[in-house]
C-alpha cells in the first residue's frame, strides 16, 4: 500500500502545522483548494484509488526503488551508508511519486489540463510524463534562467508534449515560475489542476504532496530493517521546497532515535548572503500561499537566492519543515556549492552513481554530519533523490571537463533541435 | 461613519457609482507616483487604492508586475507607502492595496497604527482570506480601519457570507477569474457576482479587474457601487505621464456618471 496509513495528526483541519502553513491565496482559488482537499481525503480511504496508484507506482514508475549500500562512499566518509534510489524511479527522480497521485486526483475531479512550476525541470518532466500518460494537456512554467541551465529537461518536456513557458519576470527562477503558475491557475481553475511539485503552497498541498512522497521513507525503513535489522542513526536529504526530504522523514518522525537532517543550498556560503537556505538563515513569513521560513528583507520583500542547483534555488520551504525545525525534531544545515560538487564527484567515482546536484547536497551534508558526531559506527540513510544526467553540462563546466568551444557547439545543436 | 461610509453615502445620494483608482507607490518614482494619485483625484477619482510594491504580486498581470518591479528596483520602501497615504488622504480617502507578507513583517499592529496615523481608511489584502486574518482584524478594529477582502466568481454562498460579514467599507468583487489587466470586455460574470454578494451584505460592492475606459466604467456602474481601475492607470502613467492619467480619470469619471 502506498499512502494508506498516512493518518497524520498534522496539519490541523485548516492546514496549519503550528503557526505554519495555512492558505494565503486569492479568494478565487479557495473553492478549488476545498475541492482538492475533499478529493484527497476521499482518495486516502478509497480502495480503488489506492489500488490504481499502487499499480502505477509498481508497474509504471518502477517502485519500490532499491536500497543500495554505498560501501566505498561510506568508507570515504566514515559511516555505513545506504542510498534510497529515487534516481532510479521513472523520469529520474522522486518527483514522479507525487505527480502520479495528483494526476489520479485530476482525473477524479474531471479536469483535463495540468500546469506545473519547475526549477531543475525534474518536476516539469514528471508532470509532462503523467500528462502524456493520462491524456491531459500540460503547461510547465520555468524561469528563463533555469531553461538555460537545464536545457536538456526543456527538450524532454517538449518531447513529451508539454508546452514550456520561460518566465522572464523577477529573478527568472523557480520563485517566479511559481508566481506565473498561480496566475494561470486563477484564470483557468475550472478546467485546470495545478500540480505543485513540492510540499509548499496553500493547504492542502503540503499535506497532499507529503502523503504521496512518504512512500520513500516507508519503503526505505522496511528495506533497511530487512537488510540489517535496525533503523538508521540518521535520515538525510536535500531540501529545496522539501518534498523528497519530507517523503523520507515522515515515516521516521516517531522513531525518536533517528536524526533527521535536511541539507539546504548554502550557495557561496550562508554567511555571504548568497544562498537559498531559509531554514538555516531565514525568518518566518508568507510566500506562495503558506507561512514558513523565508528569505526576506526588513520590508517583507522576498530576497534573491543563489545556488548552483536550480532545484534548490528557492527562497521558501515547506511549512512542515518549519514546524519540525522549531520542534527540534529535524535539523537543517546549509551546504555550499563547492562542498556539494565535491560530494557529487566523490559519489560518482566511489559508487558509479552520478546523482543530481540537488541530491549531492545531501551527500555533502552527510559527510559533515558524520564528522561532527565523532563516532565510527553510524548507519546513514540518504535520499538519492535524482539522477544527474540533466546536470552534466553544469558539472562539466564546474570541473572543466570539456572546452568552452565544445560546450557552445553542443548547446547550439540542442537549440537547433528545439 | 468612516470616511469611506460617508463617501459611498454621497455617491449613492448622487445616484452613481464611485470611481476608484489604483497606482503603486514608487512608479516611476516616489514623487511622480504621488503626483499621479493626486492628479487622479483632481480629475474625478473618488478614492485611491495606494499600491504597496511587493516582489511576488500573485494576482497581478504583466502591467502592474512590471511597474512594481521597477518601483522595488528603484528602492521603494514600505515606509514610503505611509507617506503616500498621508499625501493622498489630504485630497480623498485612501486605502492601501497590499499583499500580506509586508504587513505581517511589520506586524499587523504596527502596520495598522502607521496606516491610521497617515490618514488611511483601510486595506485591501488580495492574498489574505478572513480565516487567516485574526491578528489583522484585531489591529484594524483597534485603529478603526476598514478590512477589505475579495470575493470571486468561484466563491460559494458560504464564503460570500463570511466575507460580507467580515468586511467593512466595501466588498471587492473580482469581476473575472484571472489576474489584473485591461480587457476588451468586462466579464459578464461580474454582474452575477455583484447580485450574489448583495444577498449576503448591505456593504457597497466594488468591481475590479478589467476596466479601462469610460464605456466599460459606465457598464459596470450600472450594477456596482464602485468601479476600480488599476492597470489602465499604470499604463497611462507609463505611456503619457500625468496628462494621460488626468485624461483617463476624466473619461472614467464621466463613465460612472453616465451609466449604460
Amino acid at each position: 500500500m502506498t499512502i494508506a496509513g498516512a493518518a497524520p495528526e498534522l496539519p490541523d483541519k485548516s492546514g496549519h502545522f503550528g503557526p505554519y502553513g495555512g492558505r494565503f491565496v486569492p479568494e478565487a482559488l479557495i473553492a478549488a483548494l476545498d475541492q482538492l482537499t475533499r478529493e484527497h481525503e476521499k482518495a486516502l480511504h478509497d480502495e480503488v484509488f489506492l489500488a490504481e496508484l499502487d499499480d502505477l507506482q509498481r508497474n509504471y514508475a518502477g517502485r519500490p526503488t532499491p536500497l543500495t549500500e554505498a560501501k566505498r562512499f561510506g568508507e570515504a566518509i566514515g559511516a555505513r551508508v545506504f542510498l534510497k534510489r529515487e534516481d532510479l524511479a521513472h523520469t529520474g527522480s522522486h518527483k514522479v511519486n507525487n505527480v502520479l497521485g495528483q494526476a489520479l486526483l485530476t482525473k477524479r475531479m474531471g479536469k483535463t489540463r495540468v500546469i506545473a512550476e519547475t526549477g531543475a525541470g525534474q518536476h516539469g518532466v514528471a508532470t509532462a510524463t503523467a500528462a502524456a500518460l493520462f491524456g491531459f494537456s500540460c503547461t510547465v512554467y520555468m524561469g528563463e534562467e533555469d531553461t538555460r541551465r537545464q536545457a536538456l529537461n526543456v527538450a524532454r518536456m517538449r518531447l513529451l508534449g508539454a508546452e514550456v513557458v520561460p518566465v522572464t519576470t523577477g529573478t527568472r527562477t523557480l520563485k517566479d515560475a511559481t508566481n506565473e503558475a498561480f496566475r494561470d491557475w486563477v484564470a483557468n481553475v475550472e478546467t485546470t489542476h495545478y500540480a505543485i511539485g513540492s510540499v509548499v503552497g496553500p493547504h492542502p498541498f503540503p499535506m497532499l504532496v507529503r502523503d504521496f512522497q512518504r512512500i520513500i521513507g516507508v519503503e526505505a525503513r522496511q528495506q533497511l530493517l530487512d537488510r540489517i535489522g535496525r533503523l538508521p542513526d540518521a535520515a538525510i536529504a536535500c531540501v529545496g521546497g522539501g518534498s523528497n526530504a519530507m517523503g523520507l522523514f515522515h515515516r521516521f518522525i516517531t522513531d525518536e532515535a533517528v536524526a533527521l537532517v535536511g541539507c539546504e543550498a548554502g550557495g557561496d556560503g550562508v554567511e555571504t548572503g548568497r544562498h537559498a537556505a531559509p531554514l538555516t538563515a531565514g525568518e518566518p513569513g508568507v510566500l506562495h500561499g503558506a507561512r514558513s521560513y523565508l528569505m526576506q528583507d526588513d520590508d517583507g520583500q522576498t530576497l534573491d537566492t543563489h545556488s548552483i542547483s536550480a532545484g534548490l534555488d528557492y527562497p521558501g520551504v515547506g511549512p512542515e519543515h518549519a514546524w519540525l525545525r522549531d520542534q527540534h525534531r529535524a535539523v537543517y544545515r546549509g551546504v555550499t556549492d563547492v562542498d556539494a560538487m565535491a560530494a557529487l564527484e566523490l559519489l560518482a567515482k566511489s559508487e558509479g552513481i552520478l546523482c543530481a546536484i540537488e541530491s549531492a547536497h545531501a551527500f555533502a551534508g552527510a559527510k559533515q554530519w558524520v564528522a561532527e558526531q565523532g563516532r565510527d559506527d553510524l548507519v546513514l540513510l540518504i535520499s538519492c533523490s535524482g539522477r544527474g544526467d540533466k546536470d552534466v553540462d553544469t558539472a562539466a563546466r564546474w570541473f572543466g571537463l570539456v572546452s568552452e568551444q565544445d560546450i557552445e557547439r553542443a548547446s547550439a545543436v540542442r537549440a537547433a533541435q528545439e | 461613519m468612516t470616511r469611506l461610509d460617508e463617501l459611498f453615502a454621497s455617491t449613492r445620494a448622487e445616484g452613481r457609482a464611485a470611481l476608484v483608482g489604483y497606482l503603486p507607490v514608487g512608479f516611476p518614482s516616489y514623487e511622480q507616483s504621488v503626483a499621479a494619485m493626486v492628479a487622479m483625484v483632481e480629475s474625478g477619482v473618488d478614492f485611491v487604492e495606494v499600491g504597496v510594491p511587493y516582489t511576488d504580486p500573485g494576482i497581478d498581470g504583466p502591467v502592474i508586475q512590471v511597474a512594481v518591479d521597477a518601483a522595488l528596483r528603484a528602492g521603494t520602501k514600505v515606509a514610503q507607502v505611509f507617506d503616500a497615504v498621508r499625501a493622498v488622504s489630504a485630497h480623498a480617502p485612501a486605502v492601501i492595496m497590499g499583499y500580506w507578507n509586508p504587513i505581517e513583517r511589520l506586524t499587523p499592529k504596527v502596520f495598522a497604527q502607521r496606516l491610521k496615523d497617515a490618514g488611511g481608511s483601510g486595506a485591501i489584502t488580495p492574498d489574505l482570506i478572513p480565516e487567516e486574518a485574526g491578528a489583522w482584524l484585531e489591529a484594524a478594529k483597534e485603529h478603526d480601519l476598514d478590512p477589505i477582502f475579495l470575493v470571486a466568481p468561484s466563491s460559494t454562498d458560504e464564503r460570500l457570507e463570511v466575507v460580507g460579514r467580515t468586511n467593512r467599507g466595501f466588498v471587492y468583487a473580482a469581476s473575472t477569474m484571472g489576474v489584473t489587466g485591461t480587457r476588451d470586455t468586462v466579464s459578464n460574470r461580474a454582474e452575477e457576482l455583484v447580485a450574489r454578494t448583495r444577498q449576503h451584505t448591505d456593504l457597497p460592492v466594488a468591481v475590479g479587474l478589467g476596466v479601462s475606459n469610460g464605456a466599460q466604467a459606465a457598464e459596470v456602474a450600472g450594477y456596482a457601487d464602485a468601479v476600480i481601475v488599476g492597470s489602465a492607470f499604470v499604463r497611462a502613467l507609463q505611456d503619457g505621464g500625468l496628462d494621460a492619467v488626468r485624461r483617463l480619470a476624466a473619461d472614467l469619471s464621466e463613465g460612472v456618471r453616465r451609466k449604460a
